[in-house]
């Protein structure tokens, strides 16, 4: 598809006018007649029996309808499911409520419904439950030894699953390696905090016996598949609605408990019932993101040429496996090699249940977690041989002349030029003056030390070739077209990226084009908003569909020109025969003949202007850039700012800019969050200390920079559009490029820079200087 | 125990018998049905819900319905008058100011009442005055780009007299 007025164009959203006017629908602004409204009882420990659960008050508590305990519900509904498990893994899954024992804080323990939201919650005080607290499991590592205490007891152990590999010849890499770096790196756990907290609505209607729900979900279908196998219902029973969702971020791919738990009281009482998360609930129910402890060896030649790489993570999975829990370590994998040529590898990986919140998906999902270590690897790398961190990047990237290119861990780039990317982003930063005004201030003796650091990155994003997705495009009589997507944006804008689409392809105007999203009984089966995927497989469908669409409006309105259809173009809404200017039929007759044909048309001519197509990309996308961040440390409190952020980012074609450079920032902030201000802290037995917006440091306006961009394009050839995805994209450039601008900011004051870890708070910066100082007096 | 209130919001008057502890967000949402405001967290910390009492822009989950009782409210919903957007809208939309929009009204209220007391502020102004409200999907750049786009806007259809900075300065 090609680049024109409105492929490629800042075009504003159509998604805004109801969202800036207090219009939008989200779920927990859904009311229905004689609605519930469902609380949730939640585990205050991290590990214990459940001896005993008295409903008696909770239930003679006014308005009090009905309670639920794990014990019953087991009765009735199955665990959520996993999504492809790992072969040969021991795998846990969750039961909507806690049975026998809870596993973690958070764990939902006793459901109940009332007729108001506040006696509902004044119920959850009346219900008394006795536990045997028993020792948890915090630390992975520590988890999987012999002697831990077993969370599920029928496992017989902690470790869910270890996968060990090694490709080419790693141990004689390291024999002959002119230097080796170590480092042990921590990608701490981070809440992914949308600032929509979960909620459902599920109605029951006993007479059609149809379960309709509202959840703020990022994949509807895949939701309602999971309930009709939980609850045993028919799949076309059920029908999932994601209305306006307010984020995600990855945490909103996982069917929860309260779906369930909603369409049980629903299904058992014959009325709507309503649950909506409160924050403090949000970091304790929904996943985690990140949380891996990661080991790194490198092995070098004396020019920064990476020889080798060994690499053995812990990941933390928390207490049970949600839909892609186990998964993500696993991404982490298929990326290790980055953007650059490393021919031996080994890679060990450890899935470890923990107690504590399950992680998953969260923005990058995997991805970020292999870019920090291999970026903090090259800037070792750099620093060992005392060479410009830029220098070792350039000798170990894969040349743009070498795709498609099999990375040595088996993982095939579709296209990329990352090198370019880096010259750009040198370019953008004006590098060499930033590095000469480290140097001054260094000589001036400031306190606050200028640090720079570099981030260039590959992903591997638009999932995936086993998940196809599909767009009907539906032209109505009048000429309107109404774009089904079995994706489910939420944020992201394909209201009007999709609009964009079809307008350029159809010749209709943009307000005449409505996409429909997030409903399973209007949208074909789709696997939703996930992994950086919408436009470039669900957009990539909307893109044949309407090709679809118009040439079988092409074929008809060659028979009403009596013409061939080669003899028919089509401009400014008509279709007309070259040379013959009167000769035309506009695309709303068009439209209007498609559903009442005229006589005069072939009897095998069917009748309606739609199409549906499903779209199966033939390999993932490999978006990729070269970021820079510049920080300042102030090396008398360990505060630190990131005063400058610039950004090369090639996500291929960009069909709306705006939404791009808007998913980058985003993206971006998300990243720096992690390096500098959120993580999640459990103590020792497991109770979660970061549980509010009071103690997680979510960054606000004051805390982030603005950043400056410049977009590289190498399209993919995997998709027609040309387009790789950009969501995750910004997350996984920014998170080693400011960790590594605080460590190259340390260095003078004799840091080691294997020793900086995120986040980078400022105690711990001025530890970490402080600790440099004692060793050198 | 129930009492009776009696409030002003976005010009319409209201007379409800409310539990004491109802907040006023709730009463907003489950009460009026006026569900643009919104609710993110429960410590006061993300400003979703931040609307206009008073003339003061205050974060409704952290005030009683009944301690408006009297009051003159102002929500997102009365912020357009006669289906023309306010330039704080406007700004929001023009600039790409939001992505998934559920901060979105209370960051309007908040950048409402700051352009109500600072016409024509700095980027280190609005990033300051917008401390009270997150958002996790803009990274904030275009938050505070419209916030900059309705200052020029109101300047230039709201003339006041007082000397007032140039506006128009952005960083891109």
């Amino acid at each position: 598809m090609v680049i024109s007025k409105l492929v490629g164009a800042r075009i504003k959203r159509k998604e805004d006018p109801r969202l800036i006017t207090g219009g939008g629908t989200y779920t927990d602004d859904v009311r229905l007649p004689g609605m519930l409204y469902m609380a949730v009882l939640r585990s205050p420990h991290a590990h214990a029996r459940i001896k005993r659960i008295d409903l008696g008050k909770a239930l003679s508590h006014p308005g009090v309808v009905a309670a639920l305990t794990g014990e019953e519900v087991k009765q009735v509904c199955d665990p959520i499911p996993a999504l492809g498990p790992i072969e040969g893994m021991k795998l846990a899954l969750r039961p909507p409520l806690a049975v026998g024992k809870v596993t973690h804080v958070g764990e939902g323990v006793v459901a109940l419904v009332a007729e108001s939201r506040y006696q509902a919650r004044d119920a959850l005080d009346l219900v008394e439950v006795e536990y045997e607290p028993l020792p948890a499991n915090v630390d992975p590592e520590r988890a999987m030894r012999r002697g831990a205490p077993v969370i599920h007891e029928h496992l017989k152990t902690n470790l869910a699953y270890s996968i060990k590999q090694s490709v080419g010849d790693v141990e004689g890499a390291f024999q002959r390696a002119a230097g080796t770096v170590k480092a042990r790196l921590v990608e701490q756990r981070l809440i992914p905090l949308a600032m929509e907290c979960r909620a459902v609505v599920a109605h029951y209607e006993p007479g059609p016996g149809t379960l309709t729900i509202w959840n703020t979900t990022q994949n509807p279908h895949v939701l309602r598949g999971f309930l009709a196998s939980m609850l045993h219902l028919p799949e076309n029973r059920i029908r999932v609605i994601a209305p306006d969702v307010g984020g995600g971020f990855g945490s909103k791919i996982d069917t929860y408990p309260e779906e369930a738990l909603a369409a049980l009281f629903s299904i058992r009482l014959g009325r709507p019932v309503k649950w909506a998360e409160e924050r403090m609930e949000n970091f304790q129910a929904t996943i985690h993101g990140r949380g891996q402890l990661q080991e790194i060896e490198v092995a070098y030649d004396q020019d920064g040429g990476i020889t080798a790489l060994r690499v053995r993570i812990w990941a933390d999975l928390g207490a049970y496996c949600q839909t892609f829990t186990h998964a993500i370590p696993t991404l982490t994998l298929t990326m290790l090699n980055g953007p650059y040529k490393i021919p031996n590898l080994a890679w060990e990986l450890y899935g470890v249940y923990t107690n504590k919140t399950p992680t998953d998906a969260y923005r990058g999902a995997g991805r970020p977690e292999a870019t920090y270590l291999l970026e903090r690897a090259l800037d070792l790398v750099a620093h060992r041989l005392g060479r410009d961190p830029t220098e070792v990047r350039r000798r170990n990237f894969i040349p743009k002349d070498a795709f498609p290119y099999k990375t040595a861990v088996g993982t095939v780039y579709d296209s990329g030029d990352y090198e370019g990317a880096l010259d750009k982003v040198l370019r953008l930063a004006n590098y060499t003056a930033l590095r000469r005004e480290q140097q001054e201030r260094l000589q001036r003796g400031d306190r606050k030390l200028l640090g720079i650091g570099l981030s260039t990155f590959v992903e591997i994003c638009g999932f995936a070739p086993n998940m196809p997705d599909n767009a009907t495009v539906r032209v109505e009589p009048t000429g309107s077209v109404t774009v089904f997507t079995g994706t489910s944006p939420h944020g992201q804008g394909e209201e009007t990226a999709f609009a964009q689409i079809v307008a350029e392809e159809l010749g209709v105007p943009m307000e005449d084009i409505t996409v429909v999203h997030g409903d399973t009984l209007t949208t074909p089966q789709g696997y939703g908003t996930l992994g950086s995927r919408t436009l470039p497989v669900g957009g990539t469908a909307v893109y044949q569909a309407a090709k679809t669409v118009k040439e079988k409006a092409v074929q008809l309105a060659a028979h009403l020109l009596k013409v061939t259809p080669d003899k028919v173009s089509y401009e400014g809404g008509r279709f007309f025969v070259e040379d013959i200017p009167d000769r035309k039929v506009s695309w709303k007759e068009v439209a209007e003949k498609a559903y009442s044909p005229p006589p005069e048309l072939p009897a095998d001519f069917e009748p309606g202007l739609l199409a549906t197509v499903y779209f199966k990309p033939s390999n993932f996308t490999f978006p990729f850039g070269a970021h820079i961040a510049v920080v300042e440390v102030d090396r008398e409190t360990g505060d630190v700012q990131v005063v400058n952020y610039f950004a090369v980012d090639d996500c291929g074609h960009r069909i709306n800019p705006l939404l791009v450079e808007g998913q980058l920032h985003g993206g971006i902030a998300q990243g720096i969050a992690q390096d500098l201000y959120e993580e999640v802290v459990y103590d020792q037995n497991g109770q979660l200390l970061t549980n509010s917006l009071m103690n997680y440091a979510v960054p606000n306006p004051a805390m982030l920079p603005s950043y400056t961009l410049e977009a590289s394009v190498t399209p993919t050839p995997v998709n027609p559009l040309g387009a790789k995805g950009v969501g995750e994209l910004g997350t996984i450039g920014a998170t080693p490029a400011v960790v590594n601008a605080v460590a190259d900011a340390l260095k003078p004051l004799g840091v080691d820079p294997a020793q900086v870890q995120m986040a980078c708070t400022p105690e711990r910066v001025w530890r970490l200087i402080q600790q440099a100082q004692r060793r050198r007096r | 125990m129930l009492c009776n209130i009696q409030v002003t919001v976005n010009g319409r008057s209201y007379a409800s018998a409310v539990e004491p502890r109802l907040l006023l967000v709730h009463y907003l949402r489950d009460v009026l049905g006026l569900t643009g405001t919104h609710i993110g967290c429960d410590t006061s910390q993300c400003g979703a819900c931040t609307v206009l009492l008073n003339g003061k822009a205050v974060k409704s989950c952290t005030v009683f319905a009944v301690q408006a009782d009297g009051g003159i409210i102002l929500t997102v919903e009365g912020l357009a008058k006669d289906g023309k957007l306010h330039p704080v809208q406007e700004g929001f939309w023009e600039e790409h100011g939001l992505q998934c929009g559920f901060c979105t009204p209370g960051m309007i209220m908040a950048s409402y009442a700051l352009l109500q007391r600072n016409p024509n502020p700095t980027e280190a102004e609005i990033r300051h005055a917008l401390e009270g409200n997150l958002c996790r999907c803009t990274g904030y750049q275009n938050i505070v780009r419209a916030v900059q786009w309705a200052s020029r806007q109101m300047a230039e259809t709201q003339p006041t007299p007082a000397p007032r900075r140039r506006a128009g300065r952005r960083s891109r």
